[in-house]
């Protein structure tokens, strides 16, 4: 038997990002001796996890969210000491790589050593971005703003400082842009093209790139506004922006609209603005169909805008289809997954990375088998009450506010979602689990490794219990990205993973399992 | 020659030249798509202190 030591050091006021501070705890958790390690900012979030694993102690319960803490449980002092050295080294051996080029300290003095900058892009804990925002305002800089947890009041103060200087406000909770081909934040590499995209939600700029990309078509420009843009409040000042901007370049002849269901008002605003629009518009916003003027058509799914996008670039409108794949072909897999099923296995369990993926399911499965509960609903009566339990059919939004204070989001780290897959797993009712995998820049560097144990564990963990249990994904992404789609496809099908071309096929696909082929007339029409 | 006039100016006219803040994967992904990037040693002002930076504020510190 060991005894293990436990390490505890606050460092006060020594903030680190997390996901640098991810890569940290991994790499000392795997040093020989070491039975657990965690290098953390101590939000409560993370304050409750060290906790849990086993570190309590006043100087924890005392730390704040923007000091540092290193967690380390080892075989022996020595390791102990040996661990702590190793993580004080990582951090500041990122400082001294980076220590040729010119690290200033603050955001005027980083203007001063690069003048000709014209972005800034800002991704510090919420409660500081607004002033840095103003500042790089302030110095003509446009603003990607990837910060959540800034106040709409705030939003509309940086919004209108940047309209009376002409610069763009993307964000604040802007996940994804392309601009000129950059990437911002979270995003593929898709190609160059004609359809321009203005888009409240950054997996919705990822679903429709990729999906444009596999049919050889690309983005002129991806404005990400912000997932609260088009609330009442902030009444779409970016999103009108973006149109604008979108309407006089001349690289982009179709412009995508995509968000949640916005208000009344500021869906009057923003439809009125796409109609004067000299270019077609596809507006989706997600969950709504009706049809509007003639430039314009509305999409119930990114799927279908994408599909509607690339409509107007060929000239030749297509019909909406279930599946890419033909009936009987999707009918005699969905066959083959639900075969071994309990009765009792009948519901969806959706795990997601992306928000905007979570709500397109629930738009997507809601009239297929009646109400999906989420920590994200629809509409307010389907909310759980704790989203970390799941009831019946529920897709969670695992990108929420309550998984990622103080942690990396879990397009990058992906132990939540682990976790979590294990226990629907266990849970003798569930039929399917459904995930995104979400690739591109930003992301995790290898999903399906991530993901391939986890999966195979799943499915012997049901096996053990007499059932099968069925997994289903989609990958947002494509060839060119870091992560390769080809390859992380290969991956997960080793695992016995069902893949599908979309999100929201994906969901669809789910349905049809875990209904055993009933919703299939619903789905396919009432041929069958 | 580039366009001046400060009413025209676009962001999707220009080649990005970037100032980070923040998380370093971003600036890191940037470099790789060969974007001139220059990253903030960002740390909270005041120490993180909330009194101390809410005091500073006022003072327009």
């Amino acid at each position: 038997m060991y005894s293990y030591l436990f390490k505890i050091i606050v460092e006060k006021g020594n903030y680190r990002d997390s996901v640098t501070l991810m890569k940290v705890s991994n790499e000392v958790s795997k040093l020989k001796g070491v039975s657990q390690a965690a290098v953390l900012m101590a939000t409560p979030l993370n304050k409750r996890f060290i906790t849990d694993a086993g570190f309590e102690g006043s100087e924890v319960e005392k730390a704040g969210p923007d000091d540092l803490i290193i967690a380390i449980e080892a075989a022996s002092g020595e390791v102990l000491q040996s661990s702590v050295s190793r993580v004080e080294e990582m951090l500041s051996s990122r400082a001294s790589m980076e220590a040729e080029e010119i690290r200033p300290r603050t955001l005027a003095s980083a203007v001063k050593v690069m003048p000709d900058a014209n972005l800034a892009l800002i991704s510090i804990p919420g409660r500081f971005a607004k002033r840095e925002a103003m500042n790089a305002l302030e110095s003509g800089l446009d603003v990607f703003l990837f910060s959540s947890n800034v106040s709409r009041e705030d939003e509309v103060e940086l919004k209108e400082a940047a309209k009376t200087r002409s610069l763009l406000v993307m964000g604040p909770d802007c996940g994804t842009s392309i601009i000129n081909g950059v990437v911002l934040g979270f995003g593929n590499v898709v190609r160059r093209g004609s359809v321009g995209i203005v888009s409240a939600s950054g997996t919705g700029i990822q679903q429709v790139s990729t999906l444009l990309d596999s049919e050889g078509l690309g983005i002129s420009h991806a404005i990400g506004t912000g997932g609260n843009d088009l609330s009442e409040k902030v009444g779409g000042m970016t999103t009108m922006e973006g149109i604008r901007l979108l309407e006089k370049d001349e690289d982009t002849r179709v412009i995508v609209l995509i968000s949640k269901p916005p208000g009344p008002k500021t869906s009057a605003t923003v439809l009125k603005a796409a109609s004067r629009s000299s270019k077609p518009v596809v507006i989706n916003f997600l969950g709504e169909g009706d049809a509007v003027a003639s430039k314009q058509v509305r999409a119930v799914t990114l799927e279908d805008a994408a599909r509607m996008a690339s409509g107007f670039v060929k000239g030749k409108r297509t019909g909406a289809r279930p599946f890419s794949d033909s009936e009987s072909r999707v009918m005699s897999l969905a066959q083959s997954e639900s075969s071994g099923m309990s009765k009792k296995q009948r519901y969806i369990r959706g795990l997601y990375s992306g928000g905007t993926l979570c709500y397109e399911s629930q738009v997507v499965l809601s009239p297929l088998i009646g109400e999906v509960f989420s920590n994200a609903p629809l509409k307010p009566e389907g909310r759980i009450e704790d989203a970390n339990v799941s009831r019946e059919n529920t897709c969670v939004d695992m990108g929420s506010e309550e998984f990622v204070v103080g942690r990396p989001h879990p397009m990058i780290d992906y132990s939540l979602r682990k976790n979590r897959i294990l226990q629907e797993a266990r849970d003798p009712e569930t039929a399917v689990v459904l995930l995104d995998v979400v690739l591109g820049y930003g992301s995790n560097e290898d999903p399906a490794r991530e993901l391939r144990p986890t999966i195979v564990s799943a499915k012997k963990l049901a096996g053990a219990g007499g059932r099968y249990l069925s997994v289903v994904a989609s990958i947002i992404g494509t060839r060119e990205d870091p992560q390769d789609i080809h390859k992380q496809a290969k991956e997960l099908a080793s695992a016995g993973v069902v893949l599908m071309p979309s999100n929201a096929q994906a969901a669809r696909f789910a349905a049809l399992v875990a209904s055993k082929g009933a919703v299939g007339r619903k789905l396919f029409g009432n041929g069958r | 020659m580039e366009d001046r006039e400060p009413e025209k100016r676009s962001i999707l006219k220009q080649k990005l030249k970037v100032i980070s803040l923040g998380i370093e994967i971003f600036a890191d992904d940037l470099k790789r798509q060969n974007v001139k990037v220059v990253s903030v040693d960002w740390q909270p002002p005041a120490g993180g202190d909330e009194e101390l930076l809410r005091l500073l504020e006022k003072l327009g510190a």
